[in-house]
């Protein structure tokens, strides 16, 4: 295990044909550390999510994971991405398997593990995030919050190093928000390496370690939640803030 | 009807259309390996693959399956060399199944690729975010979610090939078509009931697979 931060982006440049996408983007998360990351709709915050695991490649600079450069693909970039895991704004639960199928998926076919040891896993996990009751059904038959829980221990069962949240509340109903994010609260608080990118700005001042906002594709400021919400150093953040806190 | 009476004139029906299954059997397998090989290089990250797959399916998709045939014995075999049995026999039957698979293959293809693009783009996106590999994604998220819409088409290019099948005769194999060539020339007073024997016979064995294919495609309707 390597002493530097456990994600370090230096200098990221990302395009989309002419559109600049990600500007310049510098940014290291510690492990451990939970970062919000906050912005107006398209600053670029998912493609910096996306980036991490290389759902997205980029133009220049460079990312390491764990002490080490993004591998460009094969067998290391799949090894890097079950490392990292992912929790997507449309749950995105295999829709022709068990909720215990989903969870039970990457442990066996990317880790082979045996099927017993991560059906235990599984059970434990689907507990934690108060579904176990739902495990043999399809992802259909349950409501969006639970989908969601499913998806986050889809992403656990795989024991990350880190996990990458785009969103993750975004789809459901107002009801449904709070079970999720009590879940994520406390996978915060046991110490899981997060980045977080969510317009709910009570779980960043309640979870985060940092807070970073972007716009137009930079990351124009970062500094704790107290500090960030209390006095916004930068006028697109302070802008940002009084549209959001607003409603 | 009495041209069936003569167990002779029978047992050149029988073989003819035995022929046909052969031929259909042989050929729906391998169109059905190939297609999905094809499939999956048209999806793959690779862009050689891709452009095979491309190349592979406009070529014969677009190509009069008369000429693929006929290729297949001048081509092939007569230029080539290919040689699958002395049996001159053995060999056109496998020369026309070459054939046969390769362009009804291109058809396959097609009808799995678009069963893949029914699949929404984060079934596999949350794969690869697990660390699947391409071909682990393929295999266990996106073709299992797409063969439930391919079903249906599968079974129209079933239909197709079995009638195609009969375009074998051009290189002398014994199907149904040359078989009933045969016959009317034998017994040109029956044209029209010979005629209507063997169309019945295919619409007979063809009919039960539509409804077949159908039935299947609908118990498979995926829920989402
Ligand atoms: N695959 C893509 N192709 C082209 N443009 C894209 C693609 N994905 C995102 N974009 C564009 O990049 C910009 C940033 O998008 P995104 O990272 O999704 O922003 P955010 O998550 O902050 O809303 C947007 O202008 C978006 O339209
Ligand atoms: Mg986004």
């Amino acid at each position: 295990m390597s002493h530097e931060p456990l994600i370090v982006l230096d200098a990221v440049n990302k395009w989309f044909g002419d559109l600049h996408v990600l500007r310049e983007v510098s940014l290291t998360v510690d492990r451990g550390e939970v970062v919000v990351v906050i912005g107006p709709s398209g600053s670029g915050k998912s493609t910096l999510c996306r980036a991490i695991n290389r759902l997205e490649t980029i133009n220049s600079g460079s990312i390491r994971f764990d002490g080490k450069e993004l591998p460009a693909e094969g067998r290391a970039l799949a090894r890097l991405r079950s490392e990292v895991g992912m929790v997507f704004q449309s749950f995105n639960l295999f829709a022709h398997m068990s909720i215990l199928e989903n969870v039970m998926l990457g442990p066996v076919k990317v880790r082979k593990e045996s099927k017993a040891v991560t059906r235990e896993r599984a059970l434990s996990l689907l507990d934690r995030v108060g579904i176990a009751s739902q495990a043999d059904k399809l992802p259909v038959q349950l409501s969006g919050g639970q989908q969601q829980r499913a998806a986050i221990a889809r992403a656990l069962a795989m024991q990350p190093k880190a996990m990458l949240f785009d969103e993750p509340t975004s789809a459901l109903d107002p009801e449904m928000v709070g079970e999720v994010l009590d879940v994520m609260t406390s996978l915060a608080k046991e110490g899981m390496t997060m980045i977080v990118v969510t317009h709910e700005m009570g779980f960043a001042r309640a979870a985060a370690d940092r807070v970073a906002f972007m716009a137009d594709g930079q990351l124009v400021e970062q500094a704790p939640p107290a500090e960030f919400f209390g006095n916004p150093r930068s006028e697109r953040a302070r802008d940002f803030l009084s549209k959001v806190l607003q409603h | 009807m009495d041209v069936f009476s003569d167990p002779a004139n029978l047992q050149l029906y029988i073989d003819g259309f035995l022929m046909i299954l052969k031929l259909t059997g042989a050929s729906s397998l391998l169109a059905l390996v190939l297609g999905l090989l094809l499939a999956a290089c048209r999806v793959a990250p690779v862009p050689v693959l891709r452009a095979f797959g491309a190349g592979w399916v406009h070529l014969f998709r677009n190509t009069p399956l008369t000429l693929v045939i006929l290729f297949c014995y001048f081509g092939l075999y007569s230029a080539v060399g290919v040689e699958f049995s002395e049996d001159i026999h053995v060999n056109n039957y496998w020369l026309a199944v070459v054939g046969l698979s390769a362009y009804t293959a291109a058809f396959v293809c097609e009808a799995i690729r678009s069963g893949i693009n029914t699949v929404p783009l984060g079934q596999a996106e949350a794969a690869r975010a697990l660390g699947l590999t391409f071909t682990q994604n393929l295999r266990l998220i996106i073709l299992p979610q797409a063969m439930r819409s391919v079903v249906a088409p599968l079974g129209s290019i079933l239909i197709a090939l079995t009638k195609n099948a009969t375009i074998a005769g051009v290189i002398g194999v014994a199907e149904a078509s040359n078989a009933m060539k045969g016959l009317i020339e034998a017994r040109g007073d029956q044209t029209i009931a010979i005629f209507l024997v063997f169309a019945l016979t295919f619409v007979a064995l063809l009919v039960p697979v539509g409804y077949g294919f159908t039935a299947l495609a609908n118990r498979l309707m995926v829920r989402r």
